[in-house]
């Protein structure tokens, strides 16, 4: 028998171009390019400087999405953009999508979205792929077994003009999730937890492969919340191997295989999970059983505890700078050690991004609000993560749940998880966010982010304080 | 691209663990279709107070450190998110090397596109050279490609690891780029064996 192997390194070995050497690092071929106005503008001015075309425009997607504003459409149907340095930045996208003949979802359209929604959505992510694009939250896609990955602009561009990328095999580390999630814990805390446990870097040099029964046990878009948060481990990518759920994600999509090519494609996605007895460089256990709703006190993703736990103490930290770091946090987040974030008063709630702006997030979230309404003095929004979830959202009506309780329903975008379109928290006020990063500055300059599931932001929504979600009434998610 | 053989510093400490390229740069100042001028904006929240003075605390700010073309921070420099817009600010900042204990896979990557060198040192090193550039700012290292090594104040020298053929680029000025251009009948191989149900992006 062949030497087992994991799914990472199945889809590694399907796309080398070129293996490693002694002096070079292996050539890896992108089956999928997605591009968005922030991250590439800079490879464009590249490519048209030395003359160069864009090999595969047909293995290449755009889409607006980071400086797009989601406020609401005008009486013509379109969503004004009122940032001049955004407008420029869009126009360039649309004019470079237009020159080099890549395919891009414009603003407002009926497929635009965040990037790591609509490649699912289309239907063009799909097991065993390689896909890149510069936005570390690429590891999204890794739910259906791909092989994801953020890239700079540098890469962006080489992989525009060649459809290929030089890369290092990185290690692997399996996360191990046994176990059955409680009512009201989500496939957000049990990230959140991940990272708590390992560290903000504790993934640097990996690749993450998630595994075990909670991990089998979640949709594919609980699975993508996890593997996009991956990063924020600080992992290249994450993974999880296709099964059953993944193949009726995919099915009947826009880009999906159909007839004969869906059972070709089939038998070779059956191939992909990792082999029994296949090596992984390291391996991390977490007890589903066991997990609470997890929530950030800090100003990293790694800074995490259970909903009510108590924020560590810097004067019990291991070193001097682990002492400094927390310190300066705790500063920044106007927060004291020991203190419990449980009726922490609360300014804005987020919904959105690509970690939790799909339709099961805003399912999951209208449920636990409908009938009850934002607490005074919070403001609520609600960013769906694509026009495609936001059209889904208003079939079913969810859209007046959350305008009834008094939350704002938006245009489709990244919007306040990186807040570089307008909206953004006020100095000093604080958030429960859905999104994926709680750095100093992130949803707006001094501001201040709790990272958190959809529930455990509702349930700060309604009671205007930092909430326990098992508190309230949490249905039962079909 | 500029050969690079050697660089010779002075150094700037940032003792802080885990920083992000948010603090590098903001997301706000990324609505730029240009790689020039953000070395303006580099670190701008903490270089700056509310009223939009320079922070005088923020050692970035302070004289004695003007002109300095090292950085050392804390571990994991680098972390979140893949701008390259990072490793673009602090060079036009005037960094041309950055030491640290560890670097975030993506900025490291992307700092070593733009010649701007991240040296990772054991923490023993790490914790005495922070302290030796606190105490004085005068004291220089220099990084040595050639060597791959780091020479500290005390003339003694540390090896950092790079691969061979980012070291190559670096030292010959070549970009990476021309070597996957060279490799355009690889590439048409590989794309002629494989499956043929691997979606494009063409109309569905």
């Amino acid at each position: 028998m062949s030497h087992p192997l994991t799914l990472f390194e199945k889809v590694w070995r399907n796309h080398i171009v070129k293996p490693q050497t002694a002096d070079t690092p292996a050539v890896l071929y992108i089956d999928l390019h997605l591009v968005h106005e922030v991250t590439s503008p800079q490879a464009f001015s590249m490519l048209r400087e030395r003359g160069l075309r864009v090999r595969r425009p047909d293995r290449t997607l755009g889409t607006m999405d980071h400086s797009t504003p989601t406020t609401p459409r005008n009486e013509l149907g379109i969503i004004p953009v009122v940032d001049l340095e955004a407008v420029k930045q869009l126009d360039q996208f649309t004019k470079n999508c237009r020159d080099f003949g890549i395919p891009m979802y414009a603003l407002g359209t009926e497929n635009q979205g965040i990037v790591h929604v609509i490649g699912p959505e289309q239907g063009l992510t799909q097991p065993g792929m390689t896909i890149v694009c510069g936005d570390s939250h690429t590891s999204t896609h890794g739910a259906f077994g791909a092989l994801a990955f953020g890239i700079g602009t540098s890469e962006v561009g080489h992989v525009l003009a060649t459809q290929t990328l030089m890369q290092y095999q990185p290690k692997t580390m399996a996360i191990r999730v046994d176990g059955k999630l409680a009512t009201g814990v989500t496939a957000k805390d049990i990230i959140l937890a991940v990272i708590a446990k390992i560290g903000i870097g504790g993934g640097t040099g990996h690749v993450f492969e998630y595994m075990g029964s909670a991990i089998r046990a979640l949709s594919m878009e609980g699975r993508m919340t996890i593997c996009n948060m991956s990063i924020e481990g600080g992992a290249r990518a994450g993974m999880v191997a296709p099964d059953d759920t993944t193949f009726e994600y995919v099915a009947g999509r826009p880009y999906a295989p159909k007839g004969e090519a869906w059972e070709e494609a089939l038998a070779r996605w059956r191939q992909l999970p990792t082999d029994d007895g296949a090596h992984f460089d390291a391996e991390v256990v977490l007890d589903a059983n066991a997990l609470p709703p997890m929530i950030t006190y800090g100003t990293n993703p790694g800074m995490g505890m259970p909903i009510d736990g108590v924020i560590p103490d810097p004067d019990k930290a291991a070193t001097s700078l682990e002492r400094l770091a927390l310190d300066k946090a705790l500063t920044y987040m106007g927060l004291q050690p020991n203190e419990r974030l449980l009726g922490k008063k609360i300014d804005v709630v987020f919904i959105g991004s690509c970690t939790n702006s799909r339709i099961s997030d805003l399912r999951e979230a209208a449920r636990m609000i409908e009938g009850r309404k934002v607490a005074e003095g919070v403001r609520m929004l609600v960013v769906p993560g694509s026009q495609q979830v936001k059209a889904q959202a208003e079939r079913e009506g969810l859209h007046e749940i959350f305008r009834a309780a008094g939350a704002e329903w938006r245009e489709a975008g990244c919007s306040m998880c990186i807040a570089m379109n307008g909206d953004q928290l006020a100095p000093g006020q604080y958030a429960v966010s859905t999104s994926n990063r709680n750095f100093e500055g992130r949803q707006g300059k001094g501001g201040r982010t709790f990272l958190a599931s959809p529930l455990t932001a509702v349930a700060a929504a309604v009671t205007g304080v930092v909430t326990d979600p098992r508190e309230l009434y949490v249905p039962q998610m079909a | 691209m500029e050969k690079i053989i050697t660089i010779t510093g002075r150094i700037v400490p940032l003792p802080i663990n885990d920083i992000d390229t948010d603090q590098i740069i903001p997301a706000r100042f990324l609505k730029t279709t240009d790689k020039a001028g953000l070395g303006a904006s580099c670190f701008f929240d903490w270089r700056y107070l509310a009223d939009g003075s320079p922070n005088p605390n923020f050692v970035l700010n302070q004289a004695r450190y003007q002109g300095a073309s090292v950085l050392i921070a804390g571990n994991n420099f680098g972390c979140g998110s893949s701008r390259e817009h990072a490793p673009w600010a602090l060079l036009g900042m005037g960094f041309r090397v950055v030491i640290s204990t560890e670097f975030a896979d993506i900025f490291r990557n992307n700092a070593l596109k733009n010649g701007l060198i991240p040296v990772v040192v054991d923490k023993e090193t790490h914790q005495q050279l922070m302290s030796l550039a606190e105490e004085d700012p005068q004291i220089e290292v220099t990084v040595s490609l050639e060597d791959r090594s780091l020479i500290l104040p005390d003339g003694r020298c540390v090896t950092f690891p790079i691969d061979p053929f980012t070291r190559y680029c670096l030292m010959n000025g070549v970009d990476q780029l021309g070597f996957l251009m060279s490799l355009e009948d690889d590439i048409a191989a590989f794309e002629a064996a494989m499956p043929p149900a691997i979606p494009t992006t063409a109309f569905a």
